[in-house]
């Protein structure tokens, strides 16, 4: 028996670490997020599938901006020293995921402004007749639009891969210490993204399309979070012990019901049903895909701060 | 230049917390917030029990986490005696490092940005010795240059077994305690 007590009792951090709280889930998901429907209108773009003048990928990159910007929001208000936000661009740390998140940020913005503006809304046209100009421009130009497409894909790539990377960096709790966070949190994105672009296309092939796209997503998340757990299991008890945390311990329902159970195999039975035509294609099952990426971000978010190399609470 | 640590012996440390009241009073830490603190471990089963009284704080690693994973650079090496600090007009209060810490020595001051102990390096640069090192009852605790072998802690941690805390997260900590 070990027993350890201690005088401290610092906000945040005792008993239990808990420096984030809804506002870095909700920034990762909407980031994760963000980044899957760059890749896929990026993909939209790259393919030539504009050429579908009701194409969802020119509905978007506006999309991406306002969740974007509100996962932002929610990054900004999580900050305890918010007036000194500003010098996340007085600097580059080589080795500070967050400061490579920080830049990829900037990089980003530009790439969904030029997405956008390859489809001027119709009102914004009319008061701005240059923008309605500038648009033209551009998608006469079929090398530009490849070029923009590419950009949102290889942006948006490296946005989705950040979200994991970002935790898996902190080494001090054992159930981020995996490289397949980051794998796993991009194809979690795409997946979240292709469900939510399934929702809104108008165009039924799209709809099919992202339907099937999805279906492997969701395969490939099974797959990246088994790995995972493999990954924690064959290591130190420390990470066997984060593992139990998901797998028998306080988060296991969150775990096994709301991310595998709803946020997974559930749509996926459904979504299997619906491209093989034996069910209607149901707003339901895209619906659960997206709870079940933010279920992810929660889940991974708190039981990671809960983990850690000298003790586990409550196991 | 020195590279500063601190070596505690156990055997004579009685968790009075005079090192936790001396580092509030030198420090202004604020109320209901420790830079270091007492952690009592008990061992065994009954009746073989051990006990090992100890003053914890921020163990300045050489590998420090919080330094690396700081996005705007606030966490940094100091170049006099190595020493782990937080520029505090630079921090923007992201929690990174506070999950970075191993040994959870950091905490969000009320004014929003990062803190923790600093080995009392305005003190240190005084030729003292940090606050709780100083008064000390039982002169437990003691502070020098590692990387000097003349140097107190050197000999102490040549002469005695010693442990650090968590050495397996790779922080390469450098405050030992010896048993």
């Amino acid at each position: 028996m070990i027993e350890l007590t201690t005088t401290r009792a610092n906000h945040l951090v005792d008993p239990v670490l808990t420096v984030w709280a809804w506002q870095i889930p909700v920034y990762l998901f909407l980031g994760g997020l963000v980044a899957g429907m760059m890749i896929i209108s990026g993909y939209f773009l790259f393919s030539g599938r504009y050429k579908n003048t009701r194409s969802a990928c020119f509905v978007l990159p506006g999309l991406s901006l306002v969740l974007l910007s509100l996962g932002m929001l929610a990054l900004f208000l999580d900050l305890e020293h918010k007036l000194y936000v500003w010098r996340l661009y007085t600097t580059f740390e080589p080795l500070s995921p967050m400061s490579w998140g920080a830049w990829i940020l900037v990089l980003v913005y530009p790439a969904l402004i030029a997405n956008l503006l390859l489809r001027v809304p119709g009102p914004l046209r009319a008061r701005v007749p240059a923008l309605g100009e500038l648009s033209d421009r551009m998608v006469a130009r079929p090398e530009l639009l490849r070029w923009i497409g590419a950009m949102n894909m290889i942006w948006g790539g490296l946005l989705g891969v950040y979200t994991g990377v970002l935790l898996s960096a902190l080494g001090a709790r054992p159930l981020w210490n995996s490289a397949l966070l980051g794998p796993l949190f991009l194809v979690s994105g795409l997946s979240a993204a292709a469900a939510f672009v399934h929702l809104i296309a108008p165009d039924v092939r799209e709809r099919e399309l992202l339907a099937k796209a999805d279906n492997g997503f969701l395969i490939a998340e099974l797959v990246f979070i088994a790995l995972f757990l493999i990954g924690l299991l064959s290591s130190t008890e420390a990470h066997i012990q984060a593992a139990g945390l998901l797998l028998g311990g306080p988060f296991s329902a969150l775990f096994w019901v709301g991310v595998i159970g709803i946020g997974i195999v559930v749509p996926l039975g459904v979504q299997l049903l619906a491209v093989q035509h034996r069910v209607a294609h149901t707003p339901i099952a895209p619906l659960l895909v997206i709870a079940g990426g933010l279920a992810l971000r929660f889940l991974i978010v708190q039981a990671g701060q809960v983990s850690h190399w000298a003790r586990v609470p409550g196991l | 230049m020195a590279r500063f640590g601190m070596v505690i012996d156990t055997k004579r440390c009685v968790g009075c917390m005079d090192c936790v009241v001396a580092c509030k009073t030198e420090n202004q830490v604020p109320a209901g917030f420790n830079r270091d603190w007492i952690t009592t471990e008990v061992r065994g089963k009954f009746p073989t029990l051990s006990m090992e009284i100890r003053t914890e704080r921020c163990n300045h690693c050489d590998n420090p986490p919080c330094v690396t994973c700081c996005p705007t650079g606030a966490s940094h090496v100091e170049e006099f005696g190595k020493i782990v600090l937080v520029t505090h007009d630079l921090c923007i209060g992201c929690k990174a490092c506070l999950a970075s810490c191993p040994y959870d020595a950091r905490f969000i001051h009320p004014e929003g940005y990062a803190d923790k102990c600093t080995f009392c390096i305005h003190r240190v640069k005084e030729g003292k010795d940090p606050a709780c090192v100083a008064v000390c009852p039982t002169r437990c605790m003691h502070f020098g240059d590692l990387d000097d072998p003349q140097s107190e802690v050197s000999r102490l941690l040549a002469a005695r077994a010693n442990h650090a805390l968590i050495p397996e997260a790779g922080t390469k900590p450098r405050i030992f305690y010896l048993t």
